[in-house]
């Protein structure tokens, strides 16, 4: 059963496996679902959704499959307003008679009926036998007993489904949006290498060898300490703080709180630069030249385990990627082009993404869109968005 | 079968009810994840206490290993009674210890197990527990036994989303978001935890409440916890509700940073009116 509806979850990008689906099917075939869309709906999205970030496209999914459905929004607001509120079923209600009544109707039938009903009825009923209504045995309305039936209004409402997902209260949580600080750093939780072959003293008792060393001892205790287990990952930010940056300065600043917060590296550098790298790299984001360092000596003494992250646009004059002296700033130049610079990087470490804020189906068009083909040309870049970000640091992290 | 359709003490949405008896119904673990502050731990202790269940709660560290939760044979304790010749030494069962979900197990009667805050483990953590939850059994190799649930307990999982959990984890389990509780539903919550409340009050409180919640650049939102407190604060302190809006009394009930204070402090000053640039 709605199998079409499987593979538009999956068109959707939501990565729904045939186990889950089956999942869905066994609430199906246990009644969670009361025969109601809006239930299907709550059942359907609690199995198949993972994270309130792919709640979104779940309501897309959805509403888009079942927005045939809509045509029982047809029913008069009269009758629904009069089925919000049911009457119980008499005490002496007949089942039997209900069930040898509506028994052997079809699905064409029933629709039939209703389409009749729909026709003639002006007025409210209840209790009753042929009427759309409540507490009643016939074949329409709710509240009410028949072997067979449409469920008109009532608990489980058809149209809410729908509704809700045609709202599209989630959207905030898809993350392709842009970033906050927080689900940087998660993101960032994810640049880690453990490993206890790290130098430093052994301080962390190995109980297991212990044991094994001590029940050799003839149960004489004997110690035995390893080194403790460390995250080994060292990385190095570059941000730019270039003029056509200001306007990404909220996101960078977003990053750069993630990473500054992010204690669990064994070692972090950050340092700026503007627009393109060239001789030297900044202290400080207002990129002086008395805080400045020796691009040489960072790649002299940064050993290749470094990993290294671009933040910037990569939009620039080319000639200020090109050319020898190219450098914007005044009295600084260049004896080789920022392009040199960028492959020295790449050379020595094995390891080096490239963050952009500019979205990235407008990089082959926005300002600087040469110089951003030339710099992905050199290193593997990502737009700066939640999704992406993961695949860079994946990148990162990968030996090569 | 188990329903549950909340409890005196503890407002649940039709929602999470929902995901709650759907959780039970498929017999697979529940997720729940959500603002800090939302009662997500409380459910458990709800559901145990609507369906008459024994709780059994492992709360996660950033130290807890999923053979915690499995069981502990204490190696160190045989080591000391080796050394002294105490009686049993060889029976290696005598150190084995379950844990929390070795003893959700093992129980005879079907309890709630809630495994709190597991995103403050190890990002592998959750999934060293894929099989344990699977198929609700493990195998101890020092005393060759396979612990399996008699009846599998109903299992009830926060997050904080402090990290991502893994795929192949999320997969087995029924997902639910807890919202922010609106403000129809906060008076309800708020009804719960205090017996006799002028109704005012709470409406005034609630009226500014939502409004510095809504204040931009706010890092630490308050939550019903502490509106909670404020409520207190606020009846305690006999404050004219009228006021609470104008002066916003007690503030640091509410929030815990100074930055925040100074932030609603200039949000007063203007009414709670969105700042003109």
């Amino acid at each position: 059963m709605f199998i079409d509806f499987f593979y538009k979850l999956r068109d959707t990008g939501l990565d729904v496996s045939v186990n889950e689906w089956l999942t869905v099917m066994e609430a199906l075939r246990k009644g969670l679902c009361k025969s109601s869309l809006t239930e299907f709906y709550h059942v359907c999205r609690a199995i198949v959704v993972r994270s309130e970030s792919e709640f979104d496209k779940f309501d897309t999914a959805f509403a888009d499959y079942f927005k045939d459905i809509k045509k029982f929004d047809e029913i008069p607001k009269e009758i629904y307003d009069f089925l919000e509120n049911p009457k119980a079923m008499a005490e002496d209600f007949d089942k039997l008679a209900a069930d040898l009544r509506n028994g052997n109707l079809t699905l064409e039938d029933l629709q039939r009926l209703l389409r009749e009903r729909l026709e003639e009825q002006k007025e409210r009923h209840d209790g009753g036998i042929y009427w759309i209504g409540t507490g009643g045995g016939s074949t329409m309305g709710h509240s009410g007993y028949s072997p067979k039936g449409i469920r008109v209004g009532g608990e489980g409402r058809l149209r809410s489904a729908l509704q809700m997902a045609g709202e599209h209260n989630y959207r905030d949580f898809r993350d392709d949006n842009i970033l906050d600080t927080r689900q940087l750093q998660v993101a960032f939780r994810r640049l880690r290498q453990f490993s206890s072959r790290v130098e430093g003293p052994k301080t962390e008792l190995d109980v297991e060898k212990t044991i094994q060393k001590t029940c050799d001892n003839a149960g004489r205790l004997k110690l035995v300490f390893d080194r403790p287990r460390q995250n080994t990952v060292k990385l190095v930010v570059l941000f730019d703080s270039g003029g056509s940056m200001h306007r990404y300065s909220q996101m960078c600043s977003a990053l750069f709180q993630a990473v500054s917060k992010s204690n669990h590296f064994k070692d972090l550098k950050i340092y700026y630069f503007h627009n393109c790298i060239y001789d030297q790299l900044y202290t400080t984001p207002e990129c002086r030249y008395d805080k400045s360092v020796e691009t040489n000596w960072v790649l002299r003494n940064l050993n290749k385990d470094y990993k290294i992250i671009f933040v910037g646009d990569a939009a620039m004059s080319p000639t200020e990627l090109l050319s020898v002296g190219g450098n914007y700033y005044y009295g600084v130049f260049n004896e080789e082009p920022g392009i040199e610079w960028i492959r020295k990087f790449k050379n020595k470490y094995k390891n080096v993404v490239w963050l952009n804020p500019i979205a990235e189906n407008r990089w082959i068009h926005t300002y600087g869109y040469d110089t951003i083909r030339m710099i992905s040309k050199e290193v593997d870049m990502y737009e700066l968005t939640v999704s992406r970000m993961e695949y860079a640091l994946k990148k990162l992290i990968a030996s090569k | 079968m188990n329903n549950f359709n909340g409890s005196n003490e503890y407002v649940v949405s039709e929602d999470l009810m929902r995901s709650v008896n759907i959780a039970m119904a498929l017999e697979k673990p529940l997720l729940i994840k959500g603002e800090p502050g939302t009662g997500k731990t409380m459910l458990a202790d709800a559901i145990s206490k609507a369906l008459n269940k024994k709780l059994i709660i492992w709360n996660i560290k950033s130290t807890t290993k999923a053979q915690d939760g499995l069981y502990v044979y204490d190696t160190v304790q045989r080591l000391y009674d080796s050394q002294f010749g105490t009686e049993g030494v060889n029976d290696i069962k005598k150190y084995i210890k379950l844990g929390k979900l070795g003893e959700a197990f093992n129980s005879d009667e079907q309890v709630v197990l809630l495994i709190d805050e597991i995103d403050k483990a190890d990002l592998e953590f959750p999934n060293d527990l894929l099989w344990e939850l699977d198929k609700m059994e493990f195998y101890i190799p020092e005393t060759k036994e396979t612990i399996k649930a008699k009846v599998r307990p109903i299992v009830i999982i926060t997050s904080n989303a402090e990290k991502e959990l893994p795929d192949a984890f999320l997969r087995r389990c029924i997902f639910h978001y807890i919202e922010f509780p609106n403000a129809e539903m906060m008076a309800e919550i708020i009804k719960v935890h205090f017996d006799d409340i002028d109704e005012y009050l709470v409406e005034k409180v609630l009226e500014t409440f939502y409004l510095i919640r809504d204040v931009r650049d706010i890092q630490k939102k308050p939550s019903t916890s502490e509106v909670i407190d404020w409520i207190q604060a606020l009846a305690i302190g006999g404050i004219n509700p009228d006021e609470i809006k104008e002066k916003v009394p007690f503030a640091g009930v509410l929030l815990k940073k100074n930055e925040d204070l100074e932030t609603v402090e200039k949000a007063k000053e203007r009414g709670f009116a969105r700042p003109r640039w």
